[in-house]
């Protein structure tokens, strides 16, 4: 049985000022095994954030079906971490209590959660910032502790949305380090959002290629390039070569298209 | 190579604006004493119809300490009429903070509150504090009672208002992210939705402790036989405008500190705001 399971997802957003609908996915189908790492890529506005929101339960599809470890995928829920585009943390909450929310929420005492938090906090290369309030830490830290508290919750999957897409060139390299890193060592299962063809390759062991909106899958391309990857190896390059193919052969079927 | 960090030949120019902050809040009230001084002392108006600050206060003086029974009957009551004023304050305010959040947030949340209770409330907001002066008196007699009911009318809007306001506001990737966390619907309020319209919320309990203040001055001149605004009209039919002024000035200076004292309660539950914003980097 696979981690996640999509089954004829078709999401249609009704754009109601204007009275007309627009089809975003158009029958979704992929099956992502345990301890996956998969890329999403696609141009913007190809759903590929839908698809990652339908996962998560933050939407529903317009029809298909989700499931996550065999059960339907009816509302958001803790066995599904997500680290938004955007950190996302309690503005009003330190690093340590972010990280720790989900205990809180569970009713956990404090000195417990924070013995937990703190594993966490190392685990993201925090420690010294535990009491930190998000407006006084970088962005990239603050995707950090965003990170962190995704994977405190201990959950099947990840869900990532272009977590690094606002961050800058080198920390967005040191940040895609550490999460291989901490992939290899927890074993953890991993929907990675992206534009980026470069950061699918850099991450990714299956790169799904969507088409533009109305989204659909291209093709799932599986790269098992050993790590740390060499992004100048021809390897790499071949494995690029291929997928920027797969992506200008959709822009040109567009242009003769129109 | 000189050390780009020597910032000594700033010292002095540093120093002197210093202490120009610590004086710069008392340059404007002092120059508009003074004319107001100079202007009562040269007797284009009779000193009866605009007394001067210093019979202004003088007579602040004897209210409050009571050594030359300059005020007559009020000779140092201020403390007593300040605090009937300030507990109808703080009864109404207290009151209106209580309703005005609990109404508020509930119609920001839900939909069948909104539905239900904020079109009645919107009526309501329209309508003037003091033109229920006559009902309240009827209904609440000449006392405390009829005061606090104003000063709660006064007050609830402003709160209601802004409670609705910072629910609505909510980023709504943060009612997500809770849920992602397994949030409840009475955690997602009370740990999630909550703390964010704080912000907001305290900027209404702002307003309105202003309101409160305004509103029980208004009471006191019409239906209740103590506090500073009862002073200030009953001391308007003796023509003793310098007790006039002198209550209203306790006016002012009470409303300021409540409102400074609100302040203070902000900045200590709003800590985690003050590195991002205007305020915090001025403070």
């Amino acid at each position: 049985m696979a981690a996640i399971e999509l089954r004829n997802i078709v999401k249609v957003f009704s754009d109601k000022r204007r009275g007309r609908d627009l089809l975003t996915l158009d029958n979704i189908n992929l099956d992502i095994e345990a301890n996956d790492f998969v890329c999403l890529l696609g141009p913007s506005g190809c759903g590929k954030s839908t698809l990652l929101n339908i996962i998560a339960g933050f939407e529903q599809a317009t029809s298909g079906r989700t499931l996550v470890d065999g059960k339907q995928v009816e509302r958001p829920g803790s066995d599904r971490g997500v680290v938004f585009q955007q950190p996302t943390l309690m503005p009003w909450l330190t690093a340590i209590d972010n990280i720790a929310f989900h205990l809180k929420l569970k009713g956990v005492a404090k000195a417990e959660r924070y013995d937990r938090a703190m594993e966490f906090i190392d685990l993201v290369g925090l420690r010294g910032f535990e009491h930190h309030h998000p407006s006084e830490m970088s962005g990239g830290m603050n995707q950090r502790v965003g990170i962190a508290r995704a994977l405190l919750m201990n959950p099947s999957v990840i869900l990532m949305d272009e977590p690094f897409a606002a961050l800058d060139a080198q920390t967005k390299l040191e940040m895609q380090e550490e999460l291989v890193a901490i992939w290899q060592k927890r074993r953890c299962t991993i929907v990675f959002v992206t534009h980026s063809v470069d950061e699918a390759l850099v991450l990714g062991n299956k790169i799904v290629v969507m088409t533009r909106r109305p989204g659909r899958i291209r093709e799932a391309v599986n790269f098992d390039l050993p790590r740390p990857r060499d992004i100048t190896s021809p390897e790499f390059n071949d494995a690029k070569r291929h997928i920027l193919a797969l992506i200008r052969e959709e822009s040109t079927r567009l242009a003769q298209a129109s | 190579m000189t050390s780009v960090t020597d910032v000594s030949p700033a010292r002095p120019a540093f120093r002197l604006t210093r202490a120009f902050w610590g004086i710069e809040r008392l340059v404007v009230p002092a120059l508009l004493i003074a004319g107001w001084e100079a202007f009562a002392r040269s007797g284009m108006l009779p000193p009866a119809l605009l007394p001067a600050p210093s019979a202004v206060l003088h007579a602040l003086g004897d209210w409050v300490f009571g050594f030359d029974e300059t005020t007559q009957s009020y000779s140092g009551h201020w403390l007593r009429d300040a605090l009937a004023s300030a507990l109808r304050v703080f009864g109404g305010f207290a009151l209106a903070s209580l309703f005005g959040i609990l109404a508020g947030v509930a119609i920001g949340w839900s939909r069948l509150f909104e539905k239900t209770l904020e079109p009645t409330l919107q009526m309501l907001r329209p309508i003037p504090p003091v033109s229920w002066i006559p009902l309240a008196i009827i209904w609440f007699g000449i006392a405390d009672k009829p005061a606090i009911f104003l000063v709660f009318l006064g007050a609830f809007f402003p709160v209601l208002m802004n409670s609705i306001h910072g629910v609505k506001t909510v980023d709504h990737n943060l009612v997500r992210a809770g849920a992602m966390m397994g949030a409840n619907s009475r955690q997602m309020l009370t740990d999630i939705v909550l703390p964010a319209a704080l912000p907001s919320i305290f900027a209404g309990l702002r307003i309105a402790v202003g309101s409160a203040w305004m509103l029980t001055v208004t009471a006191e001149m019409v239906a209740v036989k103590s506090g500073l605004g009862y002073v200030l009209w009953d001391s308007y039919y003796f023509l003793r405008y310098d007790i006039v002024l002198a209550a209203m000035i306790s006016i002012g200076l009470l409303g300021y500190l409540s409102d400074l004292g609100l302040k203070a309660i902000m900045a200590r539950t709003l800590r985690w705001q003050q590195t991002t914003t205007v305020q915090g980097r001025a403070g």
